[in-house]
């Protein structure tokens, strides 16, 4: 290397630079590379170093990646529907219907709606590579259990998400889903074991106090339970995952990385 | 151990005259081990009771004290509106009801087919009911007798009011396979 600097490096020491990366400079060593990886927020959740083998497709299938590729898919989608679609009974359908027929680039709803099945699949996938290969295994049974509440999750977000069209699929959808809630043991007022929560005549677990009722905000699908789910699709289900996807992602790191083959 | 000892209070001997604050320490009022653990525990206790009461909040907050639903219960006419041995068709789209007087009296049908919550039609020459979706028939009294229905229609709470209106109260549900249309109030003597 002679005298003569790159742009690269002529910028990377200026004030910009070194302001926005902690460390500065374009890093040239083994060590300077990894402290970069560190000092970001982005990557630091990330393994610095990856062993070869254990990022080969055949062994990883690249589903946890593209789990969390697709939710950012359906984050991005989903906040452009937000723009149209109005969570009432009166316009909840017919706002769904300009989404795809009106609205520029009407396939923005089948994105949305299409990730949110691959989404279902990738991490259903993702969960069977790990498992087969042994990935669950001590030290990382506790991001397994992490995986485990992701996956719950997912299903959830999709089916919160379902009864948002506001047409017989959702309302029949969550009609059985709802019900099922209603069975729960001792929080369900059709399920076993709910007439033991009473005190004398007062039952503590009724139609209008139960896992159902909380579920769909009143004793029939209607109004309340469209905004409902709205907001546990759109504000409550994916704050919660981010949560559990951040801790999950870290403890890769922190577990030792990808598992590598035997 | 005279060290470990002097840890237990703090004495601040200052060389300027001490601020406010410090005074207390001089005149004795220092915080011992016992009474700062003591606060401690109760800055805890507080501190989990008022958590635990801000989630018993939030569990109670998906309650709702008054419910924006539509009115379950609706005066459906006096009996002698009803003609015997026909099936009404008066509260269908607007109640989800059936109203059907027999040579005894009066009762209120559902018209959420048992099998998968469609609508059945009357069909008043076959005397049945028919459901489009999947087939499923019922008798003029909800009874199932085709299709894939598992269970006969349910029949609602029927009461006269003080004016001798008739009352359907759809909140309360009576099923056949329960033995419950035996019940006074699924079924009106006229």
């Amino acid at each position: 290397m002679s005298d003569k600097k790159s742009l690269l490096d002529k910028f990377s020491v200026g004030q910009v630079w070194t302001s926005i990366f902690r460390g500065g400079g374009v890093p040239k060593s083994r060590r300077q590379r990894m402290m970069v990886v560190l000092n970001s927020v982005f990557l630091h959740l990330h393994p610095v170093r990856l062993p070869k083998h254990a990022v080969k497709l055949k062994f990883t299938w690249c589903m946890g990646g593209l789990s969390f590729f697709i939710f950012l898919i359906l984050t991005i989608s989903g906040i452009l529907l937000m723009f149209y679609y109005r969570p009432t009974i009166e316009y909840a359908y017919t706002d769904m219907i300009d989404l795809s027929e009106q609205v520029p680039f009407g396939i923005m709803r089948e994105i949305h709606r299409w990730g949110a099945h691959a989404m279902v699949i990738t991490v259903w996938l993702h969960m069977f590579r790990v498992f087969m290969t042994g990935s669950y295994k001590p030290p990382r049974e506790f991001n397994w259990a992490i995986g485990v509440i992701l996956l719950v999750l997912t299903l959830l977000l999709s089916f919160t998400g379902y009864l948002l069209p506001w047409d017989q699929l959702a309302i029949w959808a969550i009609a059985v889903g709802s019900n099922m809630a209603g069975a729960t043991p001792f929080l369900g007022a059709e399920g076993p074991g709910s007439a033991l929560l009473a005190i004398g005549d007062i039952n503590f677990i009724s139609k209008v106090s139960d896992a159902r009722f909380g579920l769909i905000g009143g004793r029939f699908l209607g109004e309340a339970t469209l905004l409902r789910f709205y907001v546990l699709h759109c504000i409550g289900l994916p704050f919660i995952i981010m949560i559990f996807m951040a801790v999950h992602f870290w403890r890769i790191r922190k577990d030792g990385g990808i598992s590598t083959p035997v | 151990m005279p060290k470990a000892k002097d840890k237990k209070t703090v004495t601040i001997t200052p060389s300027s005259p001490p601020p406010a604050a410090l005074n207390k320490a001089e005149s004795g009022e220092e915080v011992s081990r016992r009474s700062f653990f003591s606060w401690l525990s109760i800055g805890w206790v507080a501190f989990i009771a008022a958590t635990g009461g801000y989630f018993t909040m939030m569990l109670r907050f998906f309650f709702p004290n008054v419910l924006f639903e539509p009115v379950q219960t609706f005066r459906a006419g006096f009996p002698d509106d009803y003609t015997k041995g026909q099936v009404d068709l008066r509260w269908k789209e607007k109640f989800g009801v059936w109203m059907i007087r027999n040579d005894e009296g009066l009762y209120a049908l559902s018209t959420v087919c048992t099998h998968l919550g469609c609508t059945p039609n009357w069909q008043p020459t076959a005397k049945k009911f028919k459901c489009p979706c999947h087939g499923s028939g019922f008798r003029m009294t909800g009874i199932h007798f085709e299709g894939p229905a598992p269970r006969p229609l349910e029949r609602f709470k029927i009461t006269l009011a003080d004016d001798g209106e008739i009352i359907v109260d759809k909140n309360q549900k009576y099923q056949q396979e329960k033995g419950q249309w035996t019940d006074p109030e699924a079924f009106l003597k006229v």
